[in-house]
């Protein structure tokens, strides 16, 4: 974890979510789970449908779409013309989009360092 | 009516642990085994087995895998839901009647069929009369590609599968049945829900999502915690025990590997998922945000709380069609810069098949060990990479421009950068693609054909 400013700390998507991903077609589903219920608001807040398509830059090359599950303290993305043409059309490794989950781990969010103490991230 | 009824798992898709099944009734009590043998392009891999040999065209492990469980399913009432039928329900059954009878249960228990999935003799009467089943995901017309079509079948629902359970069937072998379908009527047939009770149809399809995958919900592909998931190497299955109001519990059999938690649940529920507040089966529409998870002690998950609506008036059909040709070659680079090395071995590549002025729809080079899964966000890679494999693909509508291709990658070795190996498969393989076309139609033109009959 580095600090991001004064006030921020940087805290990486590893340490705060686990996730799973999977295929439709050419579209990539990543669904994006705390590892705790407190982290949720905090992953609602900063990672955006904006964020991740920014994230996924060159690799997304259609919209993100997002949709919230309270209940499961997961979000679920939907990254749309991401996968070659998807299915045996799609050339790529990971045409099945396995892989999005721990790619979208990579993200890097900011945590005001006072809301960092409180949920024991500092 | 029972208090409780168990539901196992035994097959994620056609190529799953082959002893999955045994174990699961072996291992410990259970009611229903459900096998799930269809992904989206099996269909069109069945058709072309059919038409080689009209007794072919399903999943032949199934009948293997009856001989050795069938005994046991008999003596202990087990009864099993499978999508095994593929493109030729009847053959299927058939080969599984030969082998209850040779294993001398002839009398002793009944065989049930679902078919009526297949319309692909219907398409031309379909687009003549207007229903044009569009592509879902592109809007394109069917009429597209109508001339290229390998098989069209229809995702039919629980319904059929209840019926064949009510009229006596120990096994029920289906054509293309939705995964979750083969969990959801034995719940209907055991508790007797009704085909307007939404929120339990909808809570029996979750528990079909949550088994529809097998080991993927008890601890197989889990990132939570993966280090210490216990004994991965004899995983359990996940078993579904439900209960009549439309909860259930999530858990496997005592003694095996594997891990049943929260998060293991959580993570196979957001597997493939689309819009949570509308899952759509040909049954109902399932609302996952009302669903509510709880632990319930090792092993064991409780799920209760499930809100459903309506089902809609369409029923999703799976075409395949072919799209052309593919080939995948690969190289193996080593230190030092063995990023750099690969990188010009793919310049190279791709001048000489400029040069034979061959055509492709698309060429795509990845650097697997560098950057293949995480693209630009595995950032640059270091200079002191130990290894990585270039692995270049083609896709296109020359057949022969493609067999062309795979006789580029060999000469690399003597005519390209240094340090280079991983050649001992040969040439790649030309393959056939066959692809995915969704598409709507409305139930009204299906009638699905149930049979059941004594061995």
């Amino acid at each position: 974890m580095k600090t991001g400013g004064d006030k921020n700390m940087r805290i990486q998507l590893v340490k705060l979510a686990h996730a799973r991903s999977g295929d439709k077609g050419d579209t990539a589903n990543v669904g994006l789970i705390a590892l705790r219920d407190e982290y949720f608001p905090l992953l609602v807040r900063e990672v955006t449908a904006m964020r991740v398509r920014e994230h996924f830059k060159g690799i997304c090359k259609g919209e993100v779409e997002r949709f919230e599950l309270p209940n499961l303290s997961a979000l679920n993305f939907l990254l749309h013309e991401s996968l070659g043409g998807g299915g045996t059309l799609s050339l790529m490794t990971d045409a099945q989009g396995k892989t999005f989950s721990t790619a979208l781990l990579r993200m890097e969010i900011n945590v005001p360092d006072e809301q960092a103490r409180a949920l024991g991230l500092s | 009516m029972r208090e409780k009824v168990r539901i196992a798992s035994g097959q994620g898709f056609w190529g799953d642990m082959l002893d999955a099944p045994v174990r699961q009734v072996e291992g410990g009590p259970i009611d229903y085994l459900m096998l799930d043998y269809l992904a989206e392009v099996t269909m069109s891999i069945m058709q072309k087995q059919r038409a080689r040999d009209p007794q072919a065209g399903y999943a032949r492990d199934f009948v293997p895998l009856m001989r050795e469980i069938l005994p046991a399913c008999v003596e202990k009432n087990i009864r099993v839901t499978a999508n095994a039928g593929g493109v030729n329900p009847t053959g299927c059954a058939e080969a599984v009647r030969e082998v209850a009878r040779e294993l001398g249960l002839a009398g002793r228990l009944s065989l049930g069929t679902v078919a009526g999935d297949d319309i692909m003799h219907r398409l031309d009467d379909f687009l003549a009369r207007g229903i044009e089943l569009r592509n879902m995901d592109t809007g394109e017309p069917l009429s597209n590609v109508r001339e290229r079509i390998q098989s069209a079948n229809v995702y039919l629902g629980a319904w059929p599968i209840v019926e064949a359970l009510r009229k006596g069937a120990q096994v029920v072998i289906t054509g293309r049945a939705t995964d979750t379908g083969l969990t959801l009527a034995p719940l209907i047939n055991e508790f007797g829900w009704g085909e307007m009770d939404w929120d339990r149809l909808s809570a029996g399809t979750i528990a079909g999502h949550i088994i529809e995958c097998g080991a993927q919900s008890s601890g197989g592909n889990c990132q939570f915690d993966w280090q210490n998931i216990p004994d991965l190497a004899g995983v359990g299955y996940p078993i579904v025990e439900a209960q009549p109001d439309g909860s259930f519990v999530v858990t496997k059999h005592e003694g095996t590997g594997g891990r049943v938690s929260v998060q293991t649940v959580k993570e196979q529920l957001v597997y493939e998922m689309g819009d949570p507040h509308e899952y759509i089966t040909p049954d109902c529409v399932a609302d996952f945000t009302t669903i509510q998870l709880e632990d319930a002690g090792t092993d064991r998950v409780r799920v209760h709380g499930i809100k459903g609506r309506p089902a809609t008036e369409f029923l999703k059909v799976s075409i395949s069609y072919t799209a052309g040709f593919k080939a995948v070659g690969t190289l193996v680079y080593s230190w030092p810069d063995a990023y750099q090395k690969a990188e010009a071995a793919d310049k190279i590549l791709r001048a000489r098949l400029a040069r034979l002025g061959l055509q492709f729809e698309q060429v795509l080079t990845e650097y697997v060990g560098a950057n293949a899964l995480h693209g630009p966000l595995a950032g640059k890679p270091s200079p002191d990479l130990p290894e990585v494999q270039l692995r270049v693909g083609v896709r296109g509508p020359d057949r022969k421009a493609v067999e062309r291709f795979t006789k580029e990658i060999a000469p690399l070795i003597l005519t390209g950068p240094p340090g280079v190996t991983g050649f001992a498969g040969g040439r790649p393989k030309v393959e056939e693609i066959v692809a995915y076309w969704p598409a709507l139609i409305p139930k009204s033109e299906i009638e699905p054909r149930v049979e059941v009959t004594k061995v």
